[in-house]
């Protein structure tokens, strides 16, 4: 697990924290509604798991072990909180938008998994690529599932996306379904457990191409894929 | 007592002790660094939502300063309400009520009623609701045009006893499947028409600049 290259792929595919870890799932599904506010999620959450990873990893040898948990939780609370302020001074209308989830990143378990299970034991560069990777795959999947529930909830993609982008991009929204009656269910809670679950079973399925065709390249080899997650 | 407890014990409150205390260091000059853009973001953004109602080249006044507040109870029950006066050259314009109607199907909805000097609504706006996604939510000018059937009507046009959506006997439309969040929005900005006919002086009377607008934070 040092090498770099494998951190990025753990955190993107093989140990991704929404699809494998099921970590964080509360403000996956609930945010998740429309491409930009999963895309707003992502990228606060992803701050926010490079800034405690690479602080915990910083401090991992003044921490004594009894207290490693609350001074995590501290860590974590502190980044949150300064990253909630500069939301809401910079980006106004998401933070309005986003609302109390912002403040939710705190008790997102990837978060805290990463720190205790990989920051506190790796060095700064290793830790705070870890973090990018984690959000990375985090954001990735907000993307997608919102993605997706936009359009088939809506019938459009990217709408509201000067919330993020700007003045430029409020002509950024496609409207693929043109009078699109709306499929509400998509838009609401429910739609984000079927879409979850769709999008997990079709990265299943994925690594279960990827391993057959693994071992029938090279029968009897243990393909590197069927290692599992590590 | 120092003898029972442990010297590990007290080494790790203090390191908990000093992570706590740089923690919310950090989070405090965050907090400084961006109180006054945070402010401002506020400011712009009910400003935002007043010109929808009432665009900037019908008033010349500084409107968000321009303000008072009828206490709870005269005309909203339980919550004051903020009313931002608009005036041309001295004259007024029109008057905004910041108000809420309380009996939303999810809870309170807080909005914006602007209402002309002559009577007449300038315009209505919701600003906050809980109603539900798909029927309630609705009263929301991004879901419906429906909110825009105020604009021009006023306490004579309907008469009074037409200031209800349909199913109450009223001239204004509900949603099929939802009757509770327009009935509320109806009944709220027909409460502001009253008052603002009853107390008509009290409403425009201008009074000392309040030193800073004050505005609600977004809820959490």
């Amino acid at each position: 697990m040092n090498s770099y290259l494998e951190i990025l792929k753990n955190g993107l595919w093989k140990n991704n924290s929404g699809l494998v870890q099921l970590l964080g799932l509360c403000p996956l599904l609930a945010v998740s509604s429309t491409a930009i506010n999963g895309f707003g999620l992502g990228f606060a959450t992803l701050v926010t798991l490079v800034l405690s990873n690479t602080i915990v990893s910083l401090i991992r040898n003044f921490i004594r072990p009894e207290v490693r948990i609350p001074v995590f939780v501290l860590v974590i609370a502190s980044v949150v909180t300064a990253i909630d302020l500069l939301l809401n001074a910079y980006f106004h209308e998401l933070h309005g938008i986003l609302g109390i989830f912002i403040p939710l990143i705190v008790t997102n378990c990837v978060v805290i998994a990463r720190a205790e299970a990989f920051a506190s034991k790796n060095t700064v560069p290793h830790a705070a690529l870890d973090g990018f990777a984690m959000g990375l795959g985090f954001t990735s999947l907000l993307v997608v599932l919102g993605s997706a529930r936009e359009l088939v909830g809506q019938g459009t993609l990217f709408s509201q996306a000067n919330l993020i982008f700007g003045d430029i991009a409020a002509n950024w929204r496609i409207t693929v379904f043109h009078d699109y009656p709306g499929f509400l269910i998509a838009v609401l809670p429910p739609g984000a457990f079927f879409g979850l679950g769709i999008l997990i079973a079709i990265k299943n399925i994925i690594d279960s191409h990827l391993e057959k065709r693994a071992t029938a390249a090279a029968p009897g080899v243990v393909a590197e894929s069927s290692a599992g997650t590590s | 007592m120092k003898g029972v407890i442990d010297k590990n014990v007290w080494v790790s409150a203090v390191v908990l002790g000093v992570f706590g205390v740089v923690g919310a260091t950090g989070v405090a000059l965050t907090h400084w660094l961006t109180e006054a853009r945070i402010e401002q973001a506020y400011v712009a953004e009910r400003l935002k939502q007043i010109n929808e109602i009432l665009p900037k080249g019908r008033y010349d006044n500084d409107l968000l300063r321009d303000v008072i507040i009828v206490p709870a109870g005269k005309l909203c029950e339980k919550v004051d309400v903020t009313v931002y006066r608009a005036r041309r050259q001295g004259k007024d314009v029109a008057a905004i009520f910041e108000t809420t109607a309380p009996n939303g199907y999810s809870g309170p909805i807080r909005l914006l009623v602007g209402v002309n000097s002559d009577g007449s609504i300038a315009g209505v706006r919701v600003l906050e609701h809980n109603e539900t996604p798909g029927l309630g939510d609705r009263i929301e000018l991004r879901k419906s045009p429906w909110v825009l059937g105020f604009n021009g009507k006023s306490l004579g046009e309907p008469p009074l006893a037409r200031w209800a959506v349909k199913r109450d006997g009223g001239d204004f439309d509900q949603f099929t499947g939802a009757t509770i969040s327009p009935r509320a929005v109806t009944q709220a900005v027909r409460n502001a028409l009253l008052y603002f006919a009853q107390h008509r002086d009290e409403v425009f009377a201008p009074v000392a600049d309040k030193a800073s607008p004050a505005i609600e934070k977004h809820k959490y």
